[in-house]
């Protein structure tokens, strides 16, 4: 198979230059995506009947859920690609996905211990889900402290992907923990085979959420990505260039 | 692809394979422990421990709620449709808490095989929906015409 294509764009110059025009659009959208799910999901869905106005917090927490599963194994891939087939743009992604991916992470145990006190009864309890959840915190803070233990950037890229690799089998033990063990927190609603348990009125909104969530953080990667590659190629003449084209302008 | 990055897949595949099987056994290996609570079921047939606190969870049974006169104290049934335990609690009931709904009691079974509370939790369930469509659904069920919801 022929990657040349994919050498082209992933060159951190390339990168750099395409990735300006793309997080304009990335942003743009997300802001869209972000006010049309909200008034969707706080003003136009219906309450629930048993946890009637209280469940929309649903908008932020399951969607953080998500990300902070999906933000994983972005880390993961681009890690892993780094690792085996040297992309430094792969190494670069990873370093800028994870404080994202732990800011989610806590997003989501946040929102969801505000929601488990009026309908669990409980901020907090030792399930299965929240466990798991609690320590894919940990192996993104763990990551974060790693990159920032080791001065070498090559070296602090490969002992991070290892780490983040070990750490992948947290992510399908997330997911079923609720149907492996009995827990608190309740089965799936939309990521099963079976047609999802939610109304449409309050599914759609939810999507639009989830994908709000997703822009934001493609946006949000690709700024901190370009910042990894003026750090890492400051002694390079393209950057200097550049840093002389925005010093005239 | 060049040996060298071959050996490098390699690695990495062996990482992620170590780390799942590594895994595996941790958790079977706990197997038990992980579980959030008992079942009714496992209370009777003796699996739950006795003499430290434990949780039990199932459905709390349609008409068994009892409130004592002048007390905070309540007594209910909790079933997982195959057998069921009698729960004694003191204190306040979450908002979730109702007849046909799931709850996890944390607390001790006494000798008579009541169960003694001292937290109770109320588990959701994975349906969200409008209340109009939850009354039309349980109208539905019991097959009475669909009154309008409030």
């Amino acid at each position: 198979m022929n990657f040349n294509w994919l050498h082209r764009y992933a060159s951190p110059m390339n990168f750099y230059s395409w990735s300006l025009v793309a997080t304009r659009w990335l942003g743009t959208v997300s802001a869209i995506l972000f006010a049309v799910g909200l008034t969707g999901g706080l003003v136009y869905a219906p309450p629930d009947y048993q946890q009637g106005e209280s469940f929309r917090i649903i908008y932020v927490h399951v969607p953080s859920a998500w990300m902070s599963l999906f933000i994983y194994m972005v880390m993961v891939s681009a890690g892993t690609l780094g690792l085996v087939w040297h992309v430094k743009l792969g190494d670069m992604i990873a370093r800028a996905s994870a404080p994202l991916g732990a800011w989610f992470t806590f997003l989501a145990l946040a929102t969801g211990s505000l929601w488990g006190k009026p309908m669990w009864g409980t901020y907090w309890v030792w399930d299965a889900r929240l466990t798991s959840e609690l320590i894919l915190l940990f192996l993104y803070l763990g990551y974060i402290a790693l990159q920032g233990a080791i001065e070498d950037r090559r070296i602090a890229a490969r002992a991070g992907a290892i780490l983040a690799l070990v750490g992948t089998v947290n992510i399908p033990i997330i997911h079923y923990s609720v149907e492996w063990w009995n827990t608190l927190h309740q089965g799936p609603t939309i990521t099963k085979f079976d047609s999802p348990s939610i109304d449409t009125s309050m599914l759609i909104p939810l999507l639009l959420m989830g994908l709000a969530y997703i822009f934001y953080f493609c946006t949000i990667v690709l700024i901190r990505t370009r910042c990894e590659i003026l750090e890492f190629e400051r002694n390079k003449t393209w950057v200097k260039q550049r840093a002389l084209e925005m010093e005239s302008v | 692809m060049t040996p060298k990055r071959k050996i490098r897949l390699v690695t990495a595949a062996l990482i992620l394979t170590g780390g799942t099987i590594a895994a595996a056994l941790i958790l079977t290996a706990f197997e038990k422990n992980l579980m959030y609570f008992y079942s009714p079921s496992d209370v009777i047939a003796g699996e739950a421990p006795t003499g430290r606190k434990f949780r039990v969870g199932g459905l709390v049974v349609n008409g068994s709620v009892k409130r004592i006169p002048r007390s905070l104290t309540v007594e209910f049934t909790l079933s997982d449709t195959v057998h069921e335990v009698t729960v004694e609690y003191e204190g306040i009931l979450p908002d979730l808490f109702r007849e046909g709904q799931g709850i996890v009691a944390h607390g001790k079974s006494r000798p008579d095989g009541t169960f003694e509370a001292s937290e109770v939790l109320a588990k959701h369930d994975e349906n969200y929906m409008p209340p109009e469509v939850a009354s039309a659904l349980a109208a539905a069920k019991s097959n009475t015409p669909r009154e309008s919801a409030k």
